[in-house]
């Protein structure tokens, strides 16, 4: 293994955090306040509690899980695409790393962004709602496994991405739509039969359902098929970053 | 010791079915500098991307002082920097971050006092601090230089180091390259300034369409392909070449005042003395003479016609 290597890249990627500090960290701070001034605020005097959960606080998990998804996606996708975008990527692969080594150095950094940016949302929610966290471990593991699993995500869609709206053409037209209808806002008990049985089939549903439950033990689906279900992604993303490295897809002539 | 780099059958077909390099066969001795001459689009560049881990290979085995470049990718690319054409760097950092960050993915401890040296040898370490951005197109190519030294490598490609580089630069690069080898330091180089490569390399390597044509140690090489010529001035002009001197290899130049002389410096008689005598005999007489050497670039150039 070279540490070295990894720790490089690390650092790298987290400087340039710091350099856009207005861009990633006070963007998303601001836009999870205003979904709480919108959804918590003004939808929430109407609708008083959710499965015995006060609605302001009811919706903290699901918005953590939204700017956890789409901050995993674009932090990583980013950084891997940045480099191919202006040539820097050349230093990479020659440089004495496995591909493996690059992964860790850049989703890590993906994945870490995201979880700094998981904390100071539940920080801020903290000012709006009361919150408790029923289950810690499972709330950290919920966090931690999200985070890697969409900073996987996104690293392959930097890797597939030759162009910048291909960059944003996932997270847009896939992501944002799957978590919105993912029982972010809402539990999927309050839906009509037909489309309560088709956010079954919503992916997304599963890891707020579960991180949901890790706050306030209530889930829209059981907690052990939430956990299943992380899991899986994540052995999808691993196989297919797998299978990039293997062929060495858009990666080496 | 084995060789520097030992390239044997390399070949690269891309995904379009263009093919860059046929079966090239080439070692590369330790602590030499090997300068690949060839025209644009020749495979110099795919040559270098396949060493450094860039590109991969169609067929044949790379070695970098015995290790295989894909079996055992991190012995040999730790002994490998690489500057390429292209001004590829990161905008957005600091030029000490950038060098500093290129050492860590070579896997190398940071050595801030190495790092100073390097900056300082590069006239770079005044502008330690600067944004990449901000540097001028000059400034980038230090940059790069520098970013490809960090590491310590034992062998240097510098591709196309001086396409777009002011007097100064070149001057200052072809030093910091004489003190790299004085350090063993192996270097391989392409240029368009093949009178570069006449000044600094020890062996040429010619690239023309994928193949390697020709690698040659450079006083050799200008000793065979070279071929010189005599001037001859003359005190009158002359209308044309008297019949006496028809047997020889002679341009009437200049009105008829200037004789032009080609001959083959391998060849057992120059035929210089019988001409003088000849000259003489027919009442021409001559003023001055001068005799000129033709350079690598003449070699080059009637190599890669031939080819053609």
């Amino acid at each position: 293994m070279n540490f070295e290597a990894i720790k490089a890249i690390y650092l790298f990627e987290m400087a340039r955090m710091r350099r856009t500090l207005l861009q990633s960290v006070v963007s998303p701070v601001l836009s999870t306040s205003l979904y709480f001034v919108v959804f918590g605020a003004a939808i929430g005097g109407r609708i008083q509690e959710v499965d015995g959960v006060q609605y302001g606080a009811f919706i903290v998990p699901g918005l953590m899980m939204l700017t956890l998804l789409q901050n995993s996606i674009s932090n990583a996708s980013f950084g891997i695409y940045f480099p191919k975008f202006v040539g820097t990527i050349y230093e990479v692969l020659s440089a004495p790393i496995s591909f493996i080594e690059i992964v860790i150095g850049y989703v890590g950094a993906a994945a870490t962004k995201s979880l700094i940016l998981g904390v100071i949302i539940l920080a801020t929610a903290h000012l709006f709602v009361p919150i408790e966290i029923r289950h810690p471990f499972w709330m950290v593991f919920f966090l931690v496994a999200t985070a890697v699993t969409f900073s996987l995500f996104g690293f392959i869609i930097g890797i597939w991405a030759d162009n910048f709206e291909k960059l944003q053409l996932i997270p847009l037209l896939i992501v944002t739509p799957l978590v919105f209808l993912g029982g972010s806002f809402y539990s999927i008990n309050m839906l009509p039969e037909f489309w309560r049985n088709l956010t079954l089939l919503n992916p997304v549903l599963y890891l707020i359902s579960g991180f949901r439950w890790s706050f306030y033990e209530t889930a829209d689906v059981s907690v052990g098929v939430s956990i299943a279900m992380i899991c899986l992604f994540l052995a999808i993303c691993l196989a297919i970053v797998w299978w990039i490295f293997k062929t060495g897809y858009r990666l080496k002539t | 010791m084995p060789n520097a780099i030992s390239i044997s059958n390399l070949s690269k077909t891309y995904e379009g079915g263009f093919t860059a390099l046929h079966g090239v066969d080439l070692d590369i001795r330790n602590g030499e500098i090997l300068a690949l001459l060839g025209p644009n689009g020749a495979g110099k560049t795919t040559l270098i991307s396949i060493v450094c881990g860039i590109v991969n290979p169609t067929t044949g085995t790379v070695t970098v002082q015995g290790h295989d470049i894909i079996k055992d990718f991190r012995a040999a690319r730790q002994l490998i920097g690489l500057v390429p054409q292209e001004l590829h760097v990161e905008t957005f950092e600091t030029v000490w971050a950038t060098v500093n960050y290129s050492r860590g993915l070579f896997g190398k401890k940071p050595d801030q006092a190495l790092c100073e040296r390097i900056l300082k040898d590069l006239s770079l370490w005044d502008k330690k601090d600067n944004k990449i951005m901000q540097l001028s197109g000059g400034m980038k190519r230090r940059v790069m230089i520098a970013k490809a030294l960090a590491h310590e490598p034992k062998i240097l490609f510098l591709d196309e180091p001086t396409a777009g580089v002011d007097v100064e630069l070149r001057k200052d690069m072809w030093q910091l390259v004489s003190r790299l080898r004085e350090t063993g330091v192996t270097i391989i180089l392409t240029t368009h300034y093949i009178e570069e490569a006449e000044e600094i390399a020890d062996r040429v390597g010619v690239i023309n369409k994928g193949r390697l044509i020709l690698v040659e140690e450079k006083t050799e090489l200008m000793r065979k392909l070279g071929k010189k010529q005599l001037t001859l001035e003359l005190a009158d002009g002359i209308a044309g070449l008297p019949e006496a001197l028809s047997r020889y290899d002679l341009d009437v130049e200049d009105d008829g005042r200037r004789l032009v002389y080609r001959y083959d410096t391998q060849a057992a008689r120059t035929g210089i003395g019988s001409l003088l005598a000849d000259l003489n005999r027919a009442g021409i007489a001559v003023k001055d003479l001068d005799t000129e050497q033709s350079s690598l670039e003449d070699i080059f150039v009637s190599l890669v016609e031939e080819a053609r």
